[in-house]
């Protein structure tokens, strides 16, 4: 059955809404007077906005995320539980975060407080608390008062109470209560949205309106909301379709549906390949990875995206669906050019295949200005495969260096067919000045740009050649450099 | 788990329940008195304040390209779905400019149809309507014409083009160039500074509500009310005292929110008086980067002589700073980065000639440490490089040129006159080399160095000598309200702006001491005009200095009323009157608060009082540059070491150790927090925040995914700070504390520093690494220019 108003429940109270796409969660909550959560930015990127979103998984139980309600269109918490920081404390006793954060002196303006608690307040039970996992957990909430010592000190703190306090038996319920809402068909005044839950129901409805705008995770969609205050007329939200969802493996491929999102394709992959995790970690916030897709990173052609030239790198296939058929082909062959994909009016992007050994030979390099969620300058992904000393085979992509992300095909044939040895790291690296013309922007200068490509490319060579030598500063690199 | 907070650190910010203490609040780390509110969401912040149905809410229409003259066609903005009014500067009824000195700043720059643009932030108009996304949308419905005009936008276009805001200014001693040229050896260079956003998580917001008459209420979230007020009513055209200006607290102000949040203010109130109806505007954190003035980037030329030793003979110093298209409050930053040109050092011959270039960017505005901080770097590129040139370690270069407490007067004094007689710093310095094992980490560095190919390290250790109070004179008054009621309760109001910085709680423990009580008993309301007057921005680390000091002088009054009604009635000696432990002890008998409060009303004593502060021994003159502009100094010193990636310019910072003086701290919690919150600030001023402007003057880096504050995991793994026991303030400052507030956002220099460092392990020749140190300018570096 069809729902025609957005149903959910905030802070435990079930709540049945009709509202336009253009209406923000934020923007919702603030005038029902919930004003604890705060708007700092309007474009998902300082947190002061984080809310905990809740779903039932399909084994019934209770899913949470820490999400930013400022880019998150309404429709998207159909079928959702909102937590905000009005609805933590048990009565007129704080919870321990909330406690420990005031006694350990971890606010001083307080305006981005509430974000950080929603952050800490989302991670799952048993979830570590070591430095960096903390650091990784709040990369996404900008603090400018603290230099974010207390607020650490008081997350550890409050950890195990923070546990304790988990009420097993009311998710359990809540789960039971929100895993029965259907799917969504509203239209409200001119706006008409469509969250449907499976992928037939999608396909036919983006066959009925090929000018729909699909929307997965809205981190991108909802700055084009706040900030250009776009607004689409027809709308149809993927991040409940089931099959888009999935994640498996398949002669040594790996399936992964557009709708997962990227902090569950960082999970997936961190056994196979921890260079491509450790790029997952630094690549936006914990709050933009649990809403943004891996189909979404994809189709939204973005020059900077860091998944397309990882994959590209790993040699990976695009799938591509429209009501009645289905198509395949090369990543890299998707990206045309600046701000055009191979994708018709009524094709959506449904998944990527991954050869497992690709995912395996894949080394990344993200090079930003800030160390943690922030976009790329450049980012270099490099496959090879040796026969002994020689290159047997070599896949390198780019972001940040072209219109689109883009192969070296000049650099990987310098390297293929030769010894793997500085010459030969020497000639790819000239090559790299075929492969790219790299503009110059706010992020970086086309001259930074060509020469930290290549000199990505000796970095990667001493990893592979000398694994002792330090080369890196972040994440768990860091470790073996304390002072 | 790791040791996030060192064992010296969590025991001073222990928290002292507000309920416990009473009577000895003062110099414990009471929790700031909104923290609790702050983690549940219910702390209040102007936009929190529930709407009434008729508020109307208000959006600028800024020009978007920056220099020129434009005509505007604003009749499709009129007609759009829920407009209520657009306003011009044709609407004004008072005078149309919101400049805090000067008055050079147009509030709406269209009149008649036309007007003039100086930046591309340039408000030209403001929508007034329904609601908040009506108003956005149909300000983009205006039709601008524009004649654009080439915009001088670096400091290097502006001294092409001579264009000044104002005067040149210029201290000097002795003979420099004949210094310099005396001197065994010379060097000279030049250092590029960037801006920095405040990046409040506050945007700027005003909320105006029309009263009878004439009469207007604001809430801004404004670190300067007394201001506020006037110019609101200088733009309506009413007297003073038909506007009031309210402000409970700031969600960030760090100087973003001194002048910068006139505008808006007086823009809300303006839709106020127009429409009749509450009115709100609230920045978009975009337009919020883009129309608002950012901290001074500076380009500092030197030129300096000294001996083998690395001893200054004589330091000359060329300041430039961008201005951007108005005055602002460039006078005294320009001057702030003069007097603190010298840094901690002592330079017999010494000349600072500052110059303030007028561009078409945004008109750059207070930022915690007011220029201090870019004077600063200044003279410790001076000291980098004469280590280069000399071959000694950079803290052998600091320690031969340091004030020092036992040199003579003239030795003790600075290059504008004034004799510094409270120096610590030598012995600061000191303490914190022994403590952070400076030497051995040099020896442990070096040989990282040598043995590591790619990840470099580097290592230094940087002082802060920070003057305390406002240049201008006047400003250095601060007023208070206090009232006790009958129930023993009492209500401090002040002047001062609680922004995070805890004046508040520290004004709410002088108090609660006075009267013996804990900081429960104490309430400090919202600042607002109409309760204290003329007040003082919150700035320049004087909050709590000057505030306090006013919440003490009413609270001493009312409370000598309560010891001469006690002594009298009891028939003791009036210094047999104590309060205490929450007790008020009259002879040998005690009573509650509350009691001697409820019969001081029945014999009709006045329980209420302003209190008044004027910071005392100062005064500067400016034309004959010569006075005592600083009451004393508050110092400190940071060790801070880093790793750069020599194939990426990437670095981070791996470990910091400071030592900081507060005097005697009035609440080390909250000290604390400023001073690791002010590094953080600073770090991430000089290496990760890049205000990026095209050729065009438009600002490229308008928000936070391109603009990068620090986060979280920017914070050095290890942080070790301490407030330093031995503090004093030699001055009656209150309760012989220090201010806090800028200082320690200078003590990151030490962390540009250490990256300079690191790059001076890899190259012979002397380095020029300009701020901030992002990953390019690193590489740049690296490989020579």
């Amino acid at each position: 059955m069809h729902e025609s108003a957005i149903r959910f429940v905030v802070n435990g109270k079930a709540r049945t809404v009709a509202a336009p796409p253009t209406l923000t969660l934020l923007e919702w909550l603030r005038a029902e007077g919930l004003v604890g959560t705060k708007e700092g930015c309007a474009e998902g990127d300082c947190g002061a906005c984080t809310v905990a979103v809740q779903r039932a998984t399909a084994d019934g139980r209770l899913e949470t995320c820490a999400l930013n309600a400022c880019i998150m269109p309404l429709p998207m918490v159909h079928g959702a539980a909102v937590r905000t920081v009005e609805g933590v404390a048990d009565g007129d006793t704080p919870h321990p975060i909330q406690r420990e954060m005031a006694e350990q002196h971890a606010s001083q303006c307080g305006f981005c407080t509430p974000g950080f608690v929603m952050s800490l307040w989302a991670r799952p039970p048993g979830a570590p608390t070591d430095r960096q996992a903390l650091e990784d957990r709040l990369a996404g909430n900008l603090c400018r008062c603290t230099g974010y010592g207390p607020i650490l000190a008081a997350a550890q703190a409050s950890a195990q109470a923070a546990d304790a306090a988990r009420d097993a038996a009311a998710e359990t319920a809540l789960a039971l209560q929100i895993g029965a809402i259907g799917p969504l068909e509203m239209s409200v005044g001119r706006h008409h949205v469509i969250v449907p839950h499976d992928e037939a129901s999608f396909a036919h409805n983006l066959a009925a309106h090929p000018n729909a705008r699909i929307i997965a995770g809205a981190t991108d969609v909802g700055l084009w909301i706040t900030k250009k205050l776009y607004d689409p007329q027809t709308t149809i939200f993927i991040g409940q379709v089931r099959e888009l969802q999935a994640v498996a493996v398949e002669d040594d491929m790996l399936m992964v549906g557009a709708a997962v999102p990227q902090e569950t394709f960082a999970h997936t992959i961190s056994g196979i390949s921890p260079s491509l995790a450790e790029m997952m970690r630094r690549f936006g916030g914990l709050q933009v990875r649990s809403a943004g897709t891996v189909g979404g990173n994809i189709a939204n052609g973005s020059p900077i995206g860091d998944l397309p030239p990882a994959l590209i790198a790993a040699g990976a296939t695009l799938s591509i669906a429209k009501a009645g058929g289905r198509r395949k082909m090369p990543l890299e062959d998707f990206f045309i050019a600046y701000g055009k994909q191979d994708l018709e009016p009524g094709e959506y992007v449904r998944g990527v295949l991954i050869p497992l050994d690709g995912l395996a030979r894949l080394t990344c390099h993200k090079i930003t200005k800030r160390l943690d969620s922030d976009i790329s300058a450049v980012m270099l992904a490099i496959a090879l495969e040796f026969d002994g000393d020689t290159v047997r085979s070599a896949r390198i992509a780019a972001g940040g260096m072209a219109a689109t992300p883009k192969r070296a095909k000049a650099a990987e044939a310098a390297l293929i067919g030769r010894r793997y040895d500085r010459d030969a790291i020497a000639a790819a690296a000239d090559a790299l000045a075929e492969d790219f013309q790299p503009i110059s922007d706010l992020r970086a200068s086309a001259e930074y740009r060509l020469k930290v490509a290549a000199n990505l490319l000796t970095r990667d060579f001493v990893e592979r050649t000398d694994p002792a030598t330090p080369t890196r500063l972040a994440g768990t690199a860091l470790a073996g450099l304390a002072a | 788990m790791d040791d996030l907070v060192p064992l010296t650190e969590q025991a001073a910010r222990k928290a002292v329940p507000a309920g416990a203490a009473a009577g000895q609040s003062a110099h414990k780390p009471i929790p700031h008195d909104s923290g609790h509110k702050h983690v549940a969401g219910t702390a209040v912040y102007a936009d929190d304040i529930a709407e009434p149905a008729a508020m109307v809410h208000v959006h600028i229409g800024y020009a978007g390209f920056a220099r020129g003259r434009v005509r505007a066609d604003l009749t499709a903005v009129r007609e759009a779905a829920g407009v209520v009014a657009v306003l011009t500067g044709d609407d004004v009824p008072g005078i149309n400019d919101v400049g805090p000195v000067r008055q050079d700043e147009p509030m709406l720059a269209l009149v008649g149809g036309e007007g003039e643009v100086l930046y591309e932030g340039q408000p030209l108009f403001a929508v007034v309507a329904t609601s908040r996304r009506a108003a956005r949308l149909a300000s983009s419905f205006a039709i601008l014409e524009a004649a654009p005009e080439t915009p001088i936008v670096t400091i290097e276009d502006a001294i092409k083009a001579g264009t000044h805001v104002e005067e040149p200014y210029r201290m000097l001693r002795g003979d420099p160039v004949a210094a310099i040229a005396a001197a065994p050896k010379r060097v000279s260079g030049r250092i590029e500074i960037g801006g920095q956003e405040h990046f409040a998580l506050e945007s700027q917001v005003a909320v105006a509500t029309p009263g009878e008459d004439d009469e207007m209420h604001v809430i801004s979230s404004n670190q300067y009310p007394a201001e506020c007020q006037e110019v609101v009513a200088r733009v309506l055209g009413v007297p003073s005292n038909a506007v009031t200006i309210e402000v409970r607290r700031l969600g960030g102000g760090f100087g973003g929110k001194e002048s910068q949040g006139n505008l808006p203010a007086a823009v809300a109130a303006l839709a106020a008086r127009l429409t009749g109806r509450p009115a709100k505007i609230r920045y978009d954190r975009d337009d919020d980067f883009i129309i608002t003035g950012k901290r001074h980037d500076y380009l500092i030329e030197y030129e300096a002589g000294f001996d083998e030793t690395g001893r200054l003979h004589g330091v000359r110093f060329v300041q430039h700073a961008r201005c951007g298209w108005s005055l602002d409050l460039s006078r005294g930053i320009c001057d702030r980065a003069m007097f603190h040109a010298d840094s901690s050092y002592y330079v017999p011959a010494m000349e600072v000639v500052s110059n303030r270039w007028r561009t078409n960017t945004p008109s750059n505005t207070a930022f915690r440490g007011f220029g201090g901080p870019q004077g600063m770097v200044g003279m410790e590129r001076v000291i980098e490089h004469v280590a280069h040139a000399t071959g000694r370690d950079a803290l052998d270069v600091r320690r031969v040129n340091l004030y020092r407490a036992d040199a003579p007067e003239a030795e003790r004094t600075t290059h504008y006159g004034m004799v510094v007689d409270d120096l610590v710093i030598e012995e600061i310095v000191e303490e914190l080399a022994a403590s952070a094992d400076y030497a051995a980490r040099r020896i442990a560095v070096t040989d990282w160095n040598a043995r590591s190919p790619i990840i470099k390290k580097g290592l230094s250790l940087t002082p802060v000598k920070f003057g305390i109070s406002f240049t201008l004179t006047w400003l250095n008054q601060a007023g208070a309200l206090v009232h006790v009621y009958k129930d023993g309760s009492v209500m401090i109001n002040h002047g001062g702006i609680e922004m995070g910085q805890g004046v508040y709680i520290k004004c709410a423990q002088v108090a609660a001491d006075v009267f013996g009580v804990p900081t429960s008993r104490v309430k400090v309301t919202a600042t607002r005009t109409d309760k204290v007057p003329n007040a003082a921005p919150t700035a320049a680390s004087s909050g709590a200095d000057m505030n306090a000091m006013a919440v003490l002088d009413a609270c001493q009054k009312i409370r000598a009323r309560l010891v001469a009604f006690l002594a009298e009635r009891g028939g003791v000696p009036e210094d047999a009157v104590t309060f205490a432990d929450g007790m008020v002890h009259v002879g040998d008998a005690s009573h509650d608060l509350a009691e001697v409060c409820h019969d001081a009303w029945y014999a009709r004593i006045s329980m209420s009082s302003s209190g008044f502060y004027a910071t005392p021994k100062i005064s500067w003159d400016r034309p004959n540059v010569k006075g005592r502009p600083f009451y004393y100094f508050a110092y400190g010193a940071a060790v801070t070491e880093v790793a750069i990636d020599t194939l990426t310019g990437e670095s981070r910072i791996l470990r910091v150790d400071i030592l900081n003086d507060c005097g005697r701290s009035l609440n080390p919690a909250v000290d604390l927090g400023q001073i690791e919150g002010g590094y953080v600030q600073g770090a991430g001023w000089l290496i990760s925040e890049e205000l990026v402007f095209d050729g065009e003057g438009r600002l490229k880096t308008h928000a936070p995914s391109t603009y990068k504050i620090p986060c979280a995991s920017d914070r050095a793994p290890d942080m070790r700070i301490k407030i330093w026991p031995k503090g004093e303030n030699r001055e009656p400052a209150i309760r012989r504390s220090k201010a806090v507030g800028e200082p320690p956002l200078m003590l990151a220099i030490s962390a540009h520093q250490a990256i300079g460092d690191a790059i001076a392990s890899v190259r012979e020749d002397f380095h020029h690494l300009d701020t901030p140190a992002t990953p390019e300018r690193i590489l740049k570096t690296l490989s020579g220019h």
